[in-house]
């Protein structure tokens, strides 16, 4: 009795929200703490989505960084691609990235810093394509401001003190054979490594891209196995 | 006659212009040859000869009448263009002003003369129908005596009314055979009985043989003023103080707007500088039209000029001068606003704001969104379009496209292709042949500036014939799936977990281009 009327009293705080709270506002793109990923790569990441703020750098694998795309901008989040001239975004519609919430600014020039700054204070995810051109000073600047504002910030290539590192590291192509077939599947396996409650390298196999429907990833026990990060 | 100009064909000449196989106007070669509006093509041709046709273009004809509605508008006010070629305009004010209607005539005839070169036939009357009977034969006729003027004419002549669209005709043909030839003959018949015959259209079409059409001039009114400038004093040159004066003129701009109970689909900004250097923006709004939307484009724009970006030299000195022009104003109560729930519209419009900002840093064509748009290749089916632009499709994306290639698509579009070599085992390079088959099984992929890449499966070819009968953008290639080894990376790229590459090859003319790279 006395835990019950505890938490309902620190409930009706306001600030403080119960676990199942946690758990059920990860579902809205708008306020939720939490932007969601689709199901097959959720398993990846700690948290199950991106935390709102952080800043993720993926290397090696354009198709991963638009899958995690997708389901945020499929809830309605809207997401930015800078620095990439050459992405084909028919692959993006296939891995389900809502094209209309999706803005691409192919050539930013010598305004990385700057564009990247105005596309955080409006969009939720935003990706910059050629990280290699921001100045390290301005680097720290971009960061501080994501975590402000609550945007998330993908990176197709290194990133300084990253929240969240995915790198690509094989794949096998299934669905064609001598002169027969078309693409059909790739297995890549991904070394996940982050920063607090995922410090230790991981390696998942991940399905992507796939036109099959995919049952949930067999999670990898090969290298070092670490600790899943804290689920709500 | 616009197409005759438009054609050069001297005005002496039978011409007419047709549409859907109906005369619409001819010249006088051919009035008098016995061609009529509103006759069949063949009889036509089969009256006069020598007949050259044009086809009606009412976009020529517009513009090429302009310039008369112009002359005219000078002289007499409230005129109405009812199609190119006829003009209607009341005259009672004028004429008082010219000393009558015959003087008013006179004038006109001059100052098209002098103008446009045209001569016109101008005829004064009671009411729209009897008015343009008038004009047809030059004739000013009295006030009040409209009836008596229309009244020995023929019945045929009521296929002017309404501009002659010919929407009367069944009835006029009826009429005609139930023997009522002249207009006076039709204006006998009392109007309840031929309302009750023929409706409301017969109740019309009598009051205007009558000459008693009330039938009100739709007015060209002169658009009212709307554009707000400010002269700077200062000359502004810091993009603090430019956010400050952006809020006061899109304050004045939107007070304006609003009193007049219009809104402005596009805004163009015009900035000037003390040394005469000019940045024009033409921006489309977002509705509802808002103070603070105005206020932050106008910001950005200066922000991004003063500050040398969007492809423009920065100026020398400081802005002087600021003006916003709305361009395509509509009735505020014409527009229809999305009911959007309230989560959507706030991401949206952050969202919005964003773009707009990084338009005003780089330039407009800088932002853009992926559109599907129809077509067989990577590159044609995802089409950049530019933010605020219309995500409109150029080509169906569902209608079937053969050829197309299946649905994983390539994530990277080198651009430009990197040219290689496809070979088989013995070194030779692989071809396609015209019926689409390969003539051996590809070894290697070698791409200039990659290391040369093991084939390990490829898929059988996509032809690709398009726009065969154009001289210039046929394409004609044959498209390749291949995945090849890229051999161990920096990764792990071992036996246990081998490292592939898929690649999309396409061969146009026995040469071989990467033209995607998938995952």
């Amino acid at each position: 009795m006395r835990d019950a009327t505890a938490s309902q009293r620190l409930a009706s705080l306001g600030e403080v929200s119960t676990a199942g709270e946690l758990a059920a506002a990860r579902e809205d793109p708008a306020t939720g703490r939490v932007l969601p990923v689709r199901a097959d790569i959720a398993d990846m990441l700690p948290l199950g989505g991106l935390s709102r703020g952080s800043t993720v750098a993926v290397h090696g694998s354009v198709a991963l960084v638009m899958a995690l795309l997708a389901e945020a901008t499929a809830r309605g989040a809207w997401a930015a691609v800078v620095g990439a001239p050459d992405w084909g975004f028919v692959a993006a519609a296939e891995l389900g990235v809502a094209l209309e919430r999706l803005a691409v600014i192919p050539a930013p020039g010598e305004h990385l810093a700057s564009v990247i700054a105005a596309l955080i204070d409006g969009m939720d995810l935003v990706v910059v394509g050629n990280p290699e051109a921001l100045d390290a000073s301005r680097v720290r600047r971009v960061m501080a401001r994501a975590r402000q504002r609550g945007t998330v910030l993908l990176s197709h290539g290194a990133w300084p003190k990253v929240d969240l590192e995915l790198r690509y590291l094989s794949g096998r192509w299934h669905g064609m054979g001598a002169g027969h077939g078309y693409l059909r599947r790739r297995d890549m396996v991904v070394e996940v490594r982050g920063r607090g409650a995922a410090a230790r390298s991981r390696r998942v196999r991940v399905v992507l891209p796939t036109l099959d429907p995919v049952p949930a990833p067999i999670p990898d026990a090969a290298g070092s196995g670490g600790a899943r990060g804290a689920r709500a | 006659m616009a197409a005759a100009t438009a054609a050069g064909a001297s005005l002496f000449d039978p011409i007419a212009t047709v549409s859907s196989g109906l005369v619409v106007a001819c010249s006088v070669a051919a009035r008098a040859e016995g061609v009529r509006r509103g006759m069949r093509l063949r009889d036509a041709m089969a009256r006069c000869g020598g007949l050259v046709v044009h086809h009606e273009d009412p976009v020529r004809a517009g513009g090429l009448f302009e310039p008369v509605v112009a002359a005219v508008a000078e002289l007499l006010a409230a005129v109405e263009v009812v199609r190119p070629g006829v003009i209607v305009a009341p005259a009672s004010g004028p004429a008082r002003y010219v000393g009558g209607e015959d003087q008013l005539a006179e004038r006109l005839i001059d100052q098209l003369d002098a103008h446009t070169g045209v001569s016109a036939q101008i005829g004064v009357a009671d009411g729209f129908f009897a008015a343009m009977v008038a004009a047809r034969r030059g004739v000013i006729v009295p006030p009040g005596q409209s009836a008596e003027f229309l009244a020995p004419l023929d019945i045929r002549e009521l296929h002017h009314l309404d501009a002659g669209a010919g929407e009367h005709a069944e009835l006029l043909d009826v009429l005609w055979r139930l023997g009522l030839r002249t207009l006076g003959a039709f204006t006998t018949v009392p109007e309840r009985d031929i309302a009750s015959r023929f409706g409301a259209e017969g109740a019309r079409v009598h009051r205007a043989a009558r000459g008693e059409e009330r039938r009100a001039l739709s007015r060209r009114r002169p658009a009212p003023e709307l554009t707000v400038s400010q002269t700077l004093d200062p000359p502004v040159d810091r993009v603090d103080t430019a956010g400050f004066v952006a809020r006061r003129i899109a304050g004045r701009l939107q007070a304006l707007l609003v009193s007049h109970g219009v809104s402005c689909l596009r805004m163009g900004i015009h900035a000037r500088t003390a040394n005469d250097e000019n940045l024009v923006r033409v921006w489309r709004c977002v509705q509802p039209v808002s103070t603070v939307a105005v206020a932050d484009q106008v910001r950005w724009q200066l922000e991004g000029w003063l500050c040398g970006g969007g492809g423009m030299p920065p100026p020398t000195a400081g802005v002087v001068e600021l003006r916003l022009e709305p361009i395509d104003v509509v009735e505020a109560g014409r527009l229809q606003l999305d009911l959007v729930t309230a989560t959507d519209a706030d991401g949206r419009d952050r969202a919005g704001r964003a773009l707009v900002h990084v338009q005003g840093l780089l330039g407009f064509d800088a932002v853009c969104t992926p559109v599907i748009d129809g077509g067989r290749g990577p590159v044609e089916r995802a089409r950049l379009v530019v933010w605020g632009e219309q995500r409109h499709r150029r080509r169906a994306p569902g209608a079937p496209w053969p050829g197309r290639l299946p649905p994983l698509s390539p994530v990277v579009i080198p651009s430009p292709s990197p040219q290689g070599r496809v070979v088989d085992m013995t070194g030779a390079s692989v071809v396609v042949s015209r019926r689409c088959e390969i003539n051996a099984a590809p070894h290697l992929v070698q791409v200039e500036g990659w290391p040369p890449m093991p084939v390990l499966a490829w898929s059988r070819p996509w032809p690709v014939d398009e726009r065969w009968w154009a001289t210039d953008g046929a394409v004609r290639c044959a498209r390749l799936q291949v995945v090849v080894d890229r051999g161990p990376t920096t990764g792990c790229g071992t036996a246990e977990c081998p490292d592939q590459l898929a690649l999309l090859v396409a061969c146009t003319g026995g040469r071989w281009r990467v033209e995607g790279i998938y995952g």
